[in-house]
């Protein structure tokens, strides 16, 4: 939060509408989310004209007080209320912390508004003793009709920032701030006043400094005695209240001020707690510490510790420890300003989760300019308002890396990152407005970046962000990257991926999405040669591990669409599965319930079965390219329908199963397939044209009667191999079961197609390879022709 | 003869006149005009006459059949178109009855935004690249000037696998890297890559732990901001219609400088503001930027002769502004009672 009058202090807004600077701001990046007037709307300051006692009370009063618009009645129970006094008046419509002022009577008298006091306003703690002191005595020359907390310097107006987003630190602290505003603007900042004087007395004759870390580069430490402890001056109060800081006494206030200011946290140590020698060190594993909160808290040794020799006295750069805390009875206090390292306070405030705005402003990282402009702006402010007596001297200590960064670039490159057209003398503009120190060689801009702005690297893209956010984002034209004409490519694997999934839509399955992240429990349902891939840090057991089959999840969907009433559910999914050593393949499922085409009333259904998704895969792999070089073996997957499932080859080589999902898994009817994508995606033919012959075919039909378990493609495979090169197709066109043929038995029945391209058949021949076709399979597979 | 002719011909028609049915005609038919019937003794009675005769009556005869003829075709067509019609009338069916349900073939809500982007993208010559989704933290952070104790990892909570080098991939950026790395420094860049990302932190209606980022990334000689934006604003256009307009905002990434907020006008009011737009009359959709020297530098480009941008934006997060779904979580639901009627055509 930002207070608009403590960045008065520092630059010259006298004259801005702060709504609109605050639209500026935004478009220069640092994102105003709201502007917020303090005070209180329609409290005013009023004269009393004249005061009479209310005739149906003892205490009231009935005045007229002149409000500036106007003369006006109101009922005041206060006893110092007089005529001729200068008062604060809440006028109806005004939003008191405890009350809305409305028009209203009281015991029969009009009463047109309320004259206040302090406590009714929220300026004071409300307390039977701050009531007691009645309505507020304002000066007599207060302006009548004005603002009263105008009037009061209690009006400002906060910016509330997002700061999260952004890498500039200026948007953490006022004089920051007043820098960004400058650069927007156009103006130059003012330092705040640190002059003090110094008293002979050297700290060096009571402090030793030793830095015994790396993660602590640069520490100032003054001190100031004599301190007198008390209230903060109200400019003081005012602003912490305003920045959300609570005000304790004028010592405290004033380290915070300071760091409100600056951005460099102070830490003030009670001088006659301590030793005589500070120590910064990382602390030992286990070491405790009671912070100022009265936490005890167990630290490591990637943490930062001060000790005075013999204790620690503080966490660097997170919060200070009880035992040196400035209480009531402080006269002395040692003033640390100091710069660790960013990795460290950030690590040790989360693993402490003791996030201080110390600790917020470390993590950010700190330029030493402040560093020392802190201190002499904290004895300043010490000598000023607690009459504190500033000894002579500074134990420090400074690692520091001063290198100055500077960026060389060209006019030329900003324009080309940006797509703007910037002339050299634009460029100068824009770095004086950054006050940025330049020189310009050989048409190149050499720019020196201010150490405040320690978010800015030594990078042309970085010179081409401050200066396209002055430019406006906003103000940037739209083109197109002109570039050769060039064909947009699906990158092979996604290509294959996306036409596998078309063609499970054009079937008429519709795509779901699951989570991979699922329960390590409920995920070995299949590939169970497979190890899960398991989160070690999961946030819940029903995202424990990774998926390493899509069953389970398929089965989810369709029982969340079950319970709420869809009858036929047919479902794919396309996605990452992940196994053993870290492996990812992609996988295709498809789950089937209930019908898979169906017009009910006509009674025409095609159930959902083994058949149906056979004729699924079987499209899929033939519109792949795949065909004649897969087959369809009994599987051995062992939570499906022993029965009724397969397992797919392609080459020779497993690449996924389907079936029914084994009645103990799961009891409704519900059919199940997995195979991986990737196996599926291997060489194939060319696309060619095959013409089909012109002349007339031949057709016969044959059926055969055979043992019940008897395959099928045993049958067909020796009639293929007898029928020859004429026989150009074999349809099962039926499957019979019944006594008449021994229930021991099944009969199956075949078209045969006979063609030649390039001669009409004769129905001798055709018969001739007919006949051997039966007396092979007769004799090859022991059974007999069915007699017609 | 003539007269002969003339009371048979009178016969017949009389007996046409009152014929009711296909039968009957039939009947009249074969009494006229079979082989033996009274119109072929007609001809027989030729025979006696002279030549002269024959011709004159011959002609006579052969006229009166053709007219027979002709009535009997005339009348069978008009009994047949009847008896058809009478037939189709019966086969009448109720055309209100539903047909059958053939089954639909939706794509999920992602899946829809991703196909219309890739289209989109394609057009504009880009390719569409994937890659794994368990990555190195190299390629998911440090390429990407995110290195071990950058602040920006703490906002992206990660799923670790193994040690500190492993991990579920929290954005597709390490596709870009990848991309990159195989380019060498020489090979300009114009992709896309859409995918699966993974944060360790809590699901609500705008949170989930998996969702899909799709990123984009071009490479080149002089490649501009500008660029990115009239990119971002032709996708605005293409995605959510021809009114809607792009902004950019400045704003901070690890991996690009300058970085931007990528807004489009609100597509739920007027600009003047409502629960869906913020900051008013703008939605986020996208953030982008110039790609970082660092990220160029690491992934083998010479910052120097090469530069470009790179964009990414959530699919969820397109899906639910276009098709104004309150909740992320209806997109794991699968309720296919919702994901049915996206089996449709886009209105473009």
């Amino acid at each position: 939060m930002i207070s608009m009058n403590w960045v008065k202090d520092y630059i010259n807004i006298q004259d801005e509408n702060l709504e609109e600077l605050a639209d500026k701001v935004t478009k220069a990046g640092i994102n105003v989310e709201h502007v917020i007037k303090t005070g209180i709307d329609n409290v005013v300051i009023g004269e009393v004209k004249t005061c009479t006692n209310h005739p149906n009370s003892d205490h009231l009063h009935i005045c007229t007080v002149d409000v500036g618009t106007d003369t006006r009645q109101i009922v005041c129970g206060a006893p110092n209320v007089k005529e001729g006094l200068k008062v604060i008046v809440a006028l109806p419509g005004a939003k008191l912390p405890n009350m809305e002022i409305k028009k209203g009577s009281i015991r029969g008298e009009e009463s047109l508004g309320m004259i206040c006091a302090l406590c009714e306003l929220g300026l004071e703690e409300e307390t039977p003793e701050n009531y007691n002191k009645g309505i507020y005595e304002l000066p007599n020359d207060a302006p009548v009709g004005k603002d009263a907390f105008e009037y009061l310097g209690l009006s400002d107006i906060l910016y509330d920032l997002d700061v999260h987003k952004h890498k500039n630190n200026d948007a953490r602290y006022h004089i920051g701030f007043a820098y960004e505003i400058g650069t927007i603007l156009g103006k130059k900042v003012k330092l705040p006043e640190a002059n003090y004087t110094e008293i002979k007395d050297n700290i060096k004759d009571h402090f030793s400094l030793k830095v015994d870390t790396e993660n602590c580069t640069y520490y100032k430490a003054k001190m100031v005695t004599d301190l007198v402890i008390g209230e903060s001056p109200d400019f003081i109060k005012n602003r912490l209240i305003s920045a959300g800081m609570r005000p304790i006494n004028n010592i405290v206030d004033i380290s915070n001020y300071v760091m409100l200011e600056y951005g460099q946290p102070l830490h003030f140590f009670d001088k006659d707690k301590l030793g005589d020698k500070i120590v910064v060190r990382q602390a030992k594993d286990n070491e405790v510490v009671t912070t100022l909160d009265e936490q005890d808290r167990k630290l490591t040794k990637e943490d930062i510790v001060i000790t005075d020799g013999s204790k620690v006295v503080a966490i660097g750069g997170v919060m200070g420890a009880l035992n040196t805390d400035v209480d009531d009875n402080t006269k002395t206090v040692l003033i640390e300003s100091a710069i660790f390292n960013a990795t460290n306070i950030r690590k040790t405030a989360r693993r402490l989760n003791l996030r201080s705005e110390a600790s917020l402003r470390y993590e950010k990282g700190l330029n030493f300019e402040y560093t020392d402009a802190a201190l002499d702006r904290a004895c300043f402010l010490l000598q000023k308002y607690a009459s504190g007596k500033v000894l002579s001297g500074k134990v420090e200590y400074d690692n520091e890396d001063k290198k100055v960064k500077k960026v060389e670039f060209t006019t030329d490159r900003i324009n080309s990152l940006l797509g703007i057209e910037l002339t050299d003398k634009d460029i100068e503009t824009e770095l004086n407005k950054l006050d940025f120190e330049y020189e310009i060689k050989d048409n190149k801009f050499i720019a020196t970046i201010p150490r405040r702005r320690l978010d800015i690297e030594d990078n042309v893209n970085d010179i081409a962000e401050e200066i396209g956010r002055l430019y406006g984002y906003h103000n940037l034209k739209n083109t197109m990257p002109v570039l050769p004409t060039k064909e947009g490519k699906l990158e092979h694997s996604f290509g294959f991926k996306k036409n596998v999934s078309k063609r499970m839509r054009s079937l008429g399955l519709n795509e779901t999405r699951t989570y991979s992240l699922v329960d390590k429990n409920t995920s070995d349902m299949f590939y169970k040669d497979r190890n899960l891939v398991i989160i070690p840090n999961p946030m819940s057991t029903d995202r424990s591990a990774l998926r390493k089959t899509m069953i389970p999840s398929m089965l989810d969907v369709i029982k969340y669409n079950k319970s709420r009433g869809l009858k036929d559910i047919n479902i794919y999914e396309t996605s990452k599965v992940f196994y053993g050593d870290f492996k990812e393949e992609n996988h295709l499922a498809v789950a089937l319930y209930g019908n898979y085409i169906s017009n009910l009333w006509q009674g025409k259904i095609v159930k959902n079965d083994f058949y149906v998704l056979k004729g699924i895969i079987i499209n899929l792999l033939n519109y792949l390219g795949l065909k004649n070089r897969y087959s369809f073996v009994e599987s051995t997957e062992v939570n499906l329908h022993p029965g009724v499932s397969a397992d797919i080859y392609l080459d020779r080589k497993k690449v996924g199963f389907f079936g029914r999902i084994h009645p103990k898994v799961n009891k409704d009817e519900i059919y199940v397939l997995e195979v991986c994508i990737d196996d599926l995606d291997i060489n194939t033919k060319p696309l060619k044209f095959k013409a089909a012959s012109k002349l007339p075919n031949i057709k016969k039909d044959i059926a055969f009667v055979m043992p019940i378990s008897m395959k099928n493609e045993d049958v067909i495979k020796v009639i293929k191999h007898s029928g020859g090169r004429l026989l150009t197709d074999i349809q099962v066109f039926d499957l019979y079961v019944g006594e008449n043929i021994g229930l021991e038995n099944k009969s199956i029945a075949y078209t045969l197609t006979f063609e030649d391209n390039n001669r009409t058949l004769t129905d001798e021949e055709v018969m001739t390879i007919f006949n051997n076709i039966i007396k092979e399979v007769e004799t090859k597979l022991n059974i007999k022709l069915r007699s017609m | 003869m003539k007269e002969k002719i003339k009371s048979l011909k009178n016969e017949i028609e009389l007996e046409l006149n009152s014929v009711k049915n296909l039968k009957d005609l039939n009947e009249i038919k074969n009494k006229y005009l079979s082989k033996k019937g009274p119109v072929s003794e007609l001809s027989n009675g030729l025979r006696d006459l002279s030549i002269d005769d024959k011709k004159v009556y011959g002609k006579l005869i052969t006229d009166f059949k053709n007219d027979i003829n002709n009535q009997f075709n005339i009348l069978k067509d008009k009994f047949e178109t009847e008896e058809l019609n009478k037939k189709l009338e019966n086969e009448k069916i109720d055309i209100s009855m539903p047909g059958v349900n053939i089954g639909t073939g939706s794509p999920s809500f992602v899946e829809k935004v991703i196909d219309d982007a890739s289209d989109f993208f394609i057009s504009l010559g880009y390719d569409i690249y994937e890659g794994p989704e368990i990555e190195l933290d190299k390629y998911n952070f440090e390429m990407l000037n995110l290195p071990k104790d950058h602040p920006a990892r703490d906002a992206q909570d990660t799923y670790y696998l193994k040690d500190e080098d492993l991990l579920l991939r929290s954005q597709t950026s390490p596709v870009q890297v990848r991309v990159m790395l195989n380019g060498k420094g020489e090979t300009p860049i114009r992709m896309i890559c859409p995918g699966k990302v993974y944060r360790r932190e809590d699901i609500d209606a705008t949170h989930e732990q998996e969702f899909t980022q799709i990123e984009g990334l071009v490479i080149d000689k002089n490649i501009s901001l500008s660029d990115l934006k009239g990119t971002f604003d032709a996708f605005v256009k293409h995605t959510f219609g021809e009114n809607t307009e792009a902004r950019f905002r400045p704003s901070y990434y690890p991996f690009t400088e300058p970085s931007v907020e990528m807004d489009m006008s609100c597509i739920y009011c007027d600009g003047s503001g409502c629960s869906m737009c913020k900051p008013k009359g703008w939605i986020t959709i996208s953030g982008g930027g110039m790609v970082h020297p660092n990220v160029l530098r690491m992934c083998g480009y010479d910052p120097d002769k090469w530069q470009g941008f790179a964009f990414g934006m959530a699919a969820e997060r397109i899906a639910m502004l276009k098709y104004n779904m309150p909740d992320m979580r209806s997109m794991h639901e699968n309720d296919l009672r919702e994901t049915i009627n996206f089996d449709r055509k886009e209105v473009k």
